[in-house]
């Protein structure tokens, strides 16, 4: 891809869809202006939010999408005659489609709408526990046997998951008598692939990974992953929820057409994804569980109760087919209008997640140039830019973190502190906690530079000065 | 001065950098293992107990941010040799110091009582602080109780911690 070429640097409109090419800073300014919250200072500084991977902020086109439908067509969906009901049915399986066709699914049957990412991986573990208690649903396909979890099988994870991706499975093996093993994470921040193939015996029934580490941004050689689980039939599972935001997505095994962001990514093939809306520029309480459609077919219930029925008697109930079988009770359908206008946000104005993608490939190589100018600031994770996003988790010598984010908030610079629910992966670096910049398309080089600045008048507060060490605190 | 240095008093700066009450004293009468799950700081404090239910020492070791090592510090001055009632009124006092939320705090008998404690008063307009604030004094709360039960079980640490 060409960088600035001359149309795109002019300043006009985002590139339409096909002719990619990364956002321009004259772009991502006028992006900004979409993001009320934006022009907010915080004390009397201009907030720099450098928090998104916690939570990214919302374009007035998501805003007002929920806000028209409450006020317009809000209903219960999939129950009702009247003609608000019928509007709110069509907005919320429209929505579905449009996920669907944002993340590269074979069909919108393969999106259960959940609470959001953690809730998207419990009710995988959930269906699973109880498909491995003899409830079925369907046929288990062939191709999958890892559907099927039984006492002394194996589950293998990552080292570098969120607790969302680690804990419901920890949970799941001890629940089954299963074995859980983990791929190790590296000094470097950096999955060891080496031990992927050894981990990954004939008795492994799941493979479940991070796409993007929300502490390390090492992208995942998720093609790696796929094929380890595959080749023992094993189901591969993938925590997207940091990578949605960021990379072109394409869940399925084809190439996506339809959508300019799903068909700029590779097919990634992944039996069952989890992500959610609030870090893709939607709202809070909604995400989904994506489920090869076959799969999901196969799965029994993890909740149950209205909608998600055919017939209740008093002897027994037979249940619709996947995802309605998934999403008992009353939906989020203004959360779910909400996250189809960030797609149409991210697709139409901005102009796709490859152009996204290109353009915080700048804003990375400058974090971490600000970050390495630092003296006794140490990055967990990867220090190039190979296979990383904009994600620096630091430990700033001699001074804690929550001291470190409030010496930053009083520059107006919104970082997070703590462990970022990834316990494991602080531990294997010889942390406790960390100081974490995220970044999103929307930040500018020039927030870079101050937080930059700022981290650089964080140790001299607390009266360190000099290199790591150099005082012998 | 901005809200930053207000949170940030030079004492609780000196106190955060070389706290009073470390090393952890290994005979106790009563231990307590305390965490912020937020941000992973901890402490494990001893206290014993003399004649009259005096606080004879208060001990601890941990890691944590500037704010809670220093009230650890402050709190270890300001409660060796009260009894337990006089340090349970302190704990009090304190505790309603950290939720004034910056609007002042009017009770000057307390105030005068709370001392160099004083200092965290900076920390009530910092909502998400507080709890490094009060970290030492729910350890000293649990240890003090423990003590005064006779109850010398070593504190249940939570996998993970040490």
């Amino acid at each position: 891809m060409t960088a600035g070429t001359s149309a795109a640097s002019a300043g006009g409109a985002a590139s339409p869809a096909g002719s990619p090419g990364p956002l321009t800073d004259a772009e991502v300014e006028r992006l900004r202006s979409d993001f009320p919250i934006l022009g907010r200072e915080v004390g009397s500084q201009p907030l720099a939010y450098l928090d998104s991977g916690a939570t990214a902020q919302r374009p007035r086109r998501v805003i007002r999408a929920m806000a028209e439908f409450v006020e317009r067509s809000n209903a219960g969906v999939h129950r009702g005659a009247h003609t608000l009901a019928s509007e709110a049915t069509e907005a919320f399986e429209g929505a579905r489609a449009r996920v669907a066709r944002f993340v590269g699914a074979p069909a919108p049957e393969a999106i259960v709408f959940t609470s959001g990412t953690t809730a998207a991986v419990n009710l995988l573990t959930i269906a699973l526990r109880n498909l491995a208690g003899g409830e079925t649903a369907g046929p288990v396909p062939s191709s999958a046997p890892g559907l099927v979890i039984r006492p002394g099988d194996r589950i293998v994870v990552t080292e570098a998951e969120h607790h969302a991706n680690l804990v419901p499975w920890q949970r799941l093996a001890a629940q089954l008598g299963a074995e859980l093993a983990w791929v190790p994470v590296l000094p470097n921040g950096r999955l060891d692939l080496a031990q992927l193939d050894e981990l990954v015996t004939e008795r492994t029934r799941v493979l479940a990974f991070t796409h993007v580490s929300n502490v390390t941004g090492a992208v995942t050689d998720v093609q790696a992953f796929v094929r380890a689980a595959h080749q023992v039939g094993a189901i591969a599972v993938m925590d997207a929820a940091q990578s949605a935001p960021h990379l072109p997505l394409c869940l399925g095994d084809q190439p996506a057409s339809g959508d300019v962001s799903a068909a700029a990514g590779v097919p990634l093939g992944v039996d069952f994804a989890a992500f959610g809306a609030h870090k893709m520029f939607g709202p809070g309480g909604i995400g989904a569980l994506y489920g090869r459609p076959e799969l999901l077919a196969a799965l029994p219930p993890a909740f149950t109760g209205g909608g998600m029925v055919q017939a209740v008697t008093m002897r027994g109930t037979t249940y619709l087919p996947a995802p309605a079988r998934f999403e008992a009770g009353t939906q989020p359908v203004a959360e779910a209008v909400g996250w189809a206008a960030a797609l149409d946000y991210l697709d139409e104005d901005v102009g796709g997640m490859a152009r996204i993608a290109e353009y915080e490939e700048r804003l990375t190589a400058r974090l971490l140039e600000a970050v390495a100018g630092v003296p006794g600031v140490r990055l967990l994770g990867p220090a190039d830019q190979t296979d990383r996003l904009g994600v620096a988790s630091l430990a700033i010598d001699g001074v804690h973190p929550h001291d470190a984010g409030q010496v930053l908030d009083a520059a107006g610079i919104a970082v997070r502190v703590g462990h970022h629910c990834a316990m494991p992966v602080h531990r294997k670096l010889g942390v406790r906690a960390s100081t974490r910049a995220s970044l999103a398309f929307y930040n500018t080089l020039a927030e870079i530079d101050r937080f930059g600045q700022a981290l650089a008048q964080v140790r001299p507060y607390f009266g360190l000065t000099g290199a790591a060490g150099a005082e012998g605190e | 001065m901005g809200a930053l240095d207000q949170l940030y008093q030079q004492l609780i700066l000196e106190h955060s950098k070389a706290p009073h009450g470390k090393p952890l004293k290994a005979d106790y009468g009563g231990e307590s293992f305390q965490v912020n799950t937020t941000c992973g700081d901890q402490v494990r404090l001893h206290v014993t107990l003399g004649p009259g239910d005096v606080l004879e020492d208060v001990s601890w070791e941990g890691s944590g941010c500037s704010i809670s090592q220093a009230s650890l510090s402050v709190m270890t001055d300001l409660v060796r040799g009260k009894t337990l009632e006089e340090a349970a009124t302190l704990s009090a006092d304190f505790t309603e110091l950290m939720h004034t939320r910056g609007q002042g705090f009017d009770d000057d008998a307390a105030a005068d009582a709370l001392g160099d404690a004083m200092a965290f008063e900076g920390v009530s307009q910092f909502p998400m602080r507080v709890k490094c604030a009060l970290l030492g004094w729910m350890a000293l709360k649990d240890a003090a109780a423990k003590a005064k039960a006779g109850d010398h079980t070593p504190a249940q640490i939570p996998e993970g911690w040490e």
